[in-house]
């Protein structure tokens, strides 16, 4: 650590940094605007400005840009220096200028860094008096709202969607006072984390255009610490609500998982939470019932031995733990396709083995080989795309370390990379939108993808077995061997067990971290709390030894061929569901329960990563909709913590992650977390026009968060973060006073458990399971899904945003014969669909891909074998 | 070379114009200076010694010693490559039109120029990024690089020396700011002409990247001429420290407005009086900015200071590119200021807010002014945002570039400031 002396008091400063994120760190107050901690320095706002001393006798001095210049031991600066203090009041005048002060109808206002640093300098008065230039806004799509009047002109947007994201339709146009942050023509934003930049902007030119439809100011919101459901990445993310409606969702940092960004389905699809298929009430046979004589009716249905119950890779930890102790863990199922089960168990095991360690996405976003095996990251797991963009900067990092350039300035570290990338090689069935950051691809079918990653495996270490060798594979084992931080990413995407198991042997070869990903929030959890798959639920009630099913979060029309579960729901005789949304297996059931979503209840994901996080509920719900853990209630639980202690007592494996998050008798100074940021006055006034009298806030028997404003002001650790706000910084650049240091460990550690950490030593066996290569039929072709960013996930086809962008099911070709656009059949096991065809150049000989998770081709079994005709 | 020994740099160019073409240039001595290095045994580091101890100072404006920069690029085995010589030929300072003058009547001295500092800095590729107005100099220049290419000046094994040089000629897209020196880099990349931060310097990340010298045509040009009669003559012809001739531009209402290669040091009024011919009749002289629109004015009582780049700031100004322009007491002052700070407003590239927001502020304010709608107030923001604009207030040299005229111009002629406000008009209109 660096001395820096600072208005002459001495701190302790990280030398690798520069001096405005070493102020920070220390929570002295300095404004600024086009600085990020994940985007580094270029000072163009000038606004960090500070008066720099040669030495202690130094009185005249000079400015500085803090963010410009490296804390290097015994540097002397001031803030309060009056001329450096004059130059920052000077620069907010500047930006001013042209801002039009609209904050009274602007959507940042109260939570606009643009206000909090204005407050800051002391601004306060105009001196200008000329007319503002002004722009032509733009339709950026259904996700981002674009105000460009507002613009400072901090490059901030561009910085992060062109460098950062690696998204090519926003720029900046023009120059002097006129440059224009947009798109060359209105159009939806093209880039999969174009959210990001409603927190990026430091003011209202991006703002989140769904919270527009139900728009609420920060201040207003009650909010609750969450965590992403429409992946397995585990994103830790900030839900508000007002009024009974889920109003908005904002990245809440952890260090070790998203940091600062999340995807757009992560960030926009809340909005199922407000969807008109939200089940609002529990439905008898279509008719409402209350909610006693719903549980009665359940109890009733459970109490004969002939009752089975079905859970979910998409609830919680908790609820498919209650249902398997409302029916018992001989009758509870885990509600995955046997496929999907098979693999997530395979994974498990994997893990659970190592010796190869499963990376967080910190340690991803640090490795300097990375080889994908089989996986469509930007659809699947798009957070783990966004950190892959970084990675690949690694080894060329070495450029700019050459050229003594400070990691942290961002445009000279750039300048001297330019397109340099590192080491990354992506082994998929079809081109991803990864492919344009790629050392080199390559394109096969899942047993071929198997066969090119056993030959990596040999290639590295010629104990691992493999049956064939590729031009390739010395290339990546090459490019793994040299790296400091390789890594393996494979997983269920391509629904093969000799991909991943392939992938293990590489990483094991390599001594790689191997990262799997699954397919949805709590796959991980669900399939350690185990229970048989579909196929043996069907087979209990078509053998006859059940005939009640109580089906939990699970539309089980996305799991297997529609023939198959109408089959299996007639058969049964009475089928009771549980679930947010009306779903085709709802419809089915003659007992519907509202089951309250993540923002209506508490409870437990495990993640990709292997990761336990809890989220917590944002608002209590109407009365009929309740948390599923809560409608089954065996045992008599009276809170989540009795169902966590039971869970670990059940399960003791799983007993871990009952410490993702303080328990629900966590005080500070003997007072909850309030959900509600805190305000001068109003909030009990809300209500007002129904009755004077102060309504009594809900009590909340499962966390330690208060449904209220009032509680601790102290910040709360890190998996209770309800929103991030100290005073003078209202907006999410408050984060970094819950940091060590601007883009740090958070100060009380990271939300999560990590539920994987196997020994760096266990004896390695190698996966010898290689299966032949590929041989493309005649006249038939080889199934595969393929994963759409915007329309494969569940339930964001839910949200209403996210639905105008999303993919129509289609069938994906390589093939001479067919037409693009037209009309063909398909036949498979599964059924026979009409489906438009798409020609796809880069798929391999003799494979077809169908729009994974997109009705009516959601319950497809896949890999399988079609035949695709034009109609007669 | 002849006729060349007091003027070197314009002692051979024609006076109807014309370009002096190869055999023209090859018969006044030109191409010599490389053959007495690249075959008469000469190393890199002789050349960059000789031309330190000329003391050649860049005649860009920024007058960096030229010997020094070479000094810079990183040399050895490890070192990352290609390695690049880029020449600023992006003139486009207004008042200025020295290297028009070279470029356009005698392109092989700067092509003799550009493959000695390529030789002498191990350069593989050189740019010659040319102001895209500059049409006849894009012909001439053209011309003269195709001239040089096949009598492998250019090229592979330049005079079979093992030396290889490719050079470019790139037309710059057109704005004031792609002649800063890391803007520039920035363009020829193809990007945003957003000058970059320093350090890293161009030296060791330049041009994609790469290790990077940007020199001024006029600086170029002299290296032919020192390498032939060495830096002891290159110092002879100065009058000052700086070694070397200047050429020394004079625009404004002056009876012979033009372009003379005078002695490094000569004085603003030898040059306004002796060789413009002083003011037009009627006319009294009222200031000068001495090397282009972004140095501050001097006025009567500075005329006898030796203009270079030593001088020039001790009486608070700038040598910048010698090439002044003269205001009288017929003209405006503020809206000679207005003009000026107009002209930088319009090219600020729109990074740094000082830069994007005050100059338009005072550009708004100034106009006003000339308007007759100036206001009690107006000067001291006018003031605080010039003070705005100071060296390190802002990201690059054009602010500070804009603030020198402006503030100068305040405070020479205040009292014409203060009469368009007091008279609400402007006393010149």
């Amino acid at each position: 650590m660096a001395t820096v002396y600072v208005d002459n008091k001495p701190y302790e400063m990280n030398p690798e940094e520069n001096l405005l994120h070493g102020c920070l760190s220390h929570g002295l107050n300095l404004p600024y605007f086009c600085w990020h901690p994940a985007l580094g320095s270029v000072g163009a706002c000038r606004q960090c400005a500070v008066k720099l001393f040669k030495d202690e006798h130094d009185s005249e001095g000079k400015l500085v840009m803090s963010c410009m210049t490296p804390a290097i031991q015994g540097t002397r600066i001031s803030i309060a220096d009056a001329e450096a203090s004059v130059f920052r009041a000077g620069v907010i005048e500047g930006l001013m200028l042209n801002h039009p002060h609209d904050c009274p109808v602007c959507d940042e206002g109260g939570e606009c860094h643009l206000q909090d640093m204005t407050v800051m300098t002391g601004h306060d008065s105009r001196r200008y008096e000329f007319d503002k230039r002004t722009f032509r806004n733009q339709n950026l799509g259904p996700l981002v709202n674009h105000e460009a009047n507002r613009c400072i002109q901090c490059y901030r947007c561009v910085r992060y969607y062109r460098d950062y994201a690696g998204g090519k339709d926003l720029n900046a146009f023009a120059s002097r006072n006129t440059v224009f942050f947009g798109r060359n023509e209105d159009g939806v934003l093209e880039n999969e984390f174009s959210g990001n930049l409603v927190e990026i902007c430091p003011t209202g030119v991006f703002t989140d255009k769904t919270l527009k439809h139900h728009y609420a100011r920060k201040w207003d919101l009650q909010f609750a610490p969450s965590v992403c459901v429409h992946c397995a990445m585990g994103c830790n993310v900030d839900a508000g609500e007002r009024y009974g409606t889920l109003r908005r969702i904002v990245n809440r940092y952890n260090h070790e998982v998203n940091g600062y960004f999340l995807c757009d389905r992560g960030r926009f699809g809340y909005e199922f939470v407000n969807s008109e298929r939200r089940l609002q009430k529990p439905l008898l046979n279509g008719k409402p019932l209350s909610v006693a004589a719903a549980r009665d009716y359940l109890e009733e249905r459970a109490a004969g031995r002939r009752v089975i119950g079905i859970g979910s890779p998409r609830a919680s930890l908790e609820a498919n733990f209650a249902l398997r102790t409302f029916v018992g863990p001989d009758r509870f199922y885990s509600g995955m396709a046997d496929g999907q089960a098979k693999l997530a168990d395979r994974m498990i095991e994997i893990l659970r083995r190592g010796p190869m360690r499963t990376p967080t996405l910190r340690e991803i976003e640090e490795s300097d080989a990375v080889f994908i095996l089989g996986e469509d990251l930007t659809s699947v797991a798009p957070r783990m795309a966004l950190s892959l963009r970084q990675s690949v900067r690694q080894q060329p990092m070495e450029i700019a370390r050459r050229a003594n350039v400070p990691m942290w300035m961002d445009h000279g570290v750039r300048d001297a990379l330019q397109d340099s990338k590192g080491p990354l090689y992506i082994a998929t069935p079809y081109a991803t939108r990864l492919d344009e950051v790629a050392t080199a691809t390559f394109r096969g079918a899942p047993d071929d993808l198997a066969r090119l990653g056993f030959a990596v495996a040999h290639a590295l270490d010629p104990q691992a077995p493999s049956a064939q060798d590729f031009p390739l594979a010395a290339e990546i084992a090459n490019a793994l061997k040299s790296a400091k931080k390789p890594l393996v990413i494979s997983g269920m995407s391509c629904a093969s067990e000799a991909v991943m198991e392939a992938a293990a042997n590489v990483a094991m070869a390599a001594r790689a971290a191997l990262s799997l990903t699954a397919p949805e929030c709590n796959t991980v959890g669900a399939a350690l709390i185990g229970g048989s798959p579909l196929t043996a639920a069907f087979e209990a009630v078509r053998d006859g030894r059940a005939d009640t099913v109580i089906i939990l979060e699970n539309d089980l029309y996305r799991r297997a061929p529609a023939y198959e579960v109408d089959a299996f729901l007639g058969a049964a005789k009475h089928v009771i569901a549980l679930d947010h949304l009306t779903t085709p297996t709802t419809e089915k059931a003659e007992l519907q329960l509202p089951a309250g979503t993540f923002a209506e209840s508490d409870g437990t994901f495990i993640s990709s990563e292997g990761r336990a996080q809890r989220f917590f509920q944002v608002f209590a719900p109407q009365q009929e909709v309740l948390a599923s853990w809560r409608w089954l209630k065996p045992d008599h639980w009276r809170n989540l913590d009795d169902v966590l202690a039971s869970l670990s007592r059940a399960l003791p494996e799983l007993a871990p992650a009952s410490s993702a998050a303080p328990s629900a008798a966590f005080r500070i100074a003997g007072a909850k977390i309030p959900r509600s940021p805190h305000r001068e006055s109003g909030r009990t006034a809300a209500l007002v026009n129904i009755t004077i009298s102060e309504p009594k806030t809900p009590e909340d028997p499962d966390s330690a968060l208060s449904f209220s404003m009032e509680g601790t002001p102290d910040k709360p650790p890190a998996a209770l973060i309800p929103f991030f706000w100290s005073p003078g910084w209202n907006s999410i650049q408050a984060t970094s006073t819950y940091q060590k240091e601007p883009g740090g460990p958070l100060r009380n550690g990271d939300a999560g458990v990590r539920m994987f950490e196997p020994a760096a030593r266990n004896g390695q066996s190698w996966f010898s399971a290689i299966p032949p290569a590929f041989e493309p039929r005649e006249g038939e072709w080889l199934l595969l899904p393929m994963y759409h960013f915007h329309g494969s996930e569940e339930l964001s086809q839910a949200a209403r945003g996210l639905r105008e962008l999303a993919v129509k099911p289609q069938v994906f070709v390589n093939s001479t014969d067919l037409a693009e656009g037209t009309e063909v059949e398909l036949r498979c096991a599964s059924g026979t669909f009409r489906l438009p065809v798409r020609l796809r150049p880069d798929l391999p000989r003799g494979v077809a891909c169908l729009s994974a998770g997109i009705a009516p081709l959601g319950g497809v079994t896949m890999p399988a074998w079609g035949k695709i005709e034009s109609p007669k | 070379m002849t006729n060349s020994t007091l003027k070197p740099l314009t002692g051979n160019i024609r006076p109807d114009g014309s370009v002096l073409d190869l055999p023209a240039y090859e018969q006044a001595g030109g191409y010599q200076a490389i053959r007495k290095v690249l075959r008469g045994g000469m190393t890199p580091k002789t050349v960059i010694a000789e031309v330190k101890n000329a003391n050649l100072r860049g005649r860009g404006g920024a007058g960096f010693s030229t010997g020094m920069k070479w000094s810079f690029v990183p040399a050895g085995k490890d070192t990352p490559n290609p390695t690049y010589l880029v020449i600023n030929a992006d003139e486009m300072e207004p008042g200025t039109f020295k290297d028009r003058f070279l470029l356009e009547r005698n392109p092989h001295q700067l092509l003799e120029g550009a493959i000695l500092a390529g030789f002498a800095i191990e350069a593989d590729i050189a740019y010659i990024f040319l102001r895209g107005e500059y049409t006849l100099a894009a012909e001439r220049l053209s011309r003269a690089i195709a001239e040089a290419y096949e009598s492998h000046y250019l090229g592979k094994d330049i005079l079979g020396s093992g030396y290889s040089l490719e050079l470019h000629l790139h037309l710059s897209a057109g704005r004031y700011i792609c002649g800063d020196e890391t803007g520039l880099l920035n363009a020829l990349e193809g990007k945003r002409a957003n000058p970059r931060a320093k350090p890293p310097f161009p030296v060791v990340v330049g041009l994609f990247g790469k290790p990077t010298v940007v020199n001024n045509v006029e600086t170029i040009s002299c290296v032919p001429h020192i390498i032939n009669n060495g830096a002891e003559w290159f110092h002879g012809l100065s009058r000052t420290k700086d070694g070397g001739t200047k050429l020394y531009g004079v625009s404004g209402k002056v009876k012979r407005p033009g372009l003379w290669e005078l002695p490094m040091g000569t004085t603003a009024r030898e040059v306004l009086e002796e060789h413009a011919g002083g003011m037009r009749d009627g006319l009294k002289f009222r200031g000068l900015l001495p090397g282009g629109s972004s140095t501050p004015f001097i006025v009567e009582e500075h005329l006898d200071t030796p203009m270079d780049f030593t001088e020039m700031p001790k009486v608070g100004s700038r040598l910048g590119t010698g090439t002044m322009i003269v205001l009288d007491d017929h003209t405006c002052p503020v809206g000679m200021a207005w003009n000026m700070t107009k002209f930088f407003a319009r090219e600020s590239c729109g990074f740094c807010t000082p830069c994007w927001s005050g100059l338009g502020w005072a550009e708004r304010i100034l106009r006003s002014m000339e308007d007759g709608q100036g206001k009690p107030g107006d000067l001291d923001k006018l003031a605080s945002q010039a003070k705005m604009w100071s060296p390190g207030n802002t990201f690059c040299a054009l602010a500070p570039g804009a603030a020198d005229p402006l503030e100068t111009a305040m405070k020479y002629f205040h009292p014409d400031f203060e009469r368009h406000i007091a008279e609400h008009r402007c006393p010149w209109r």
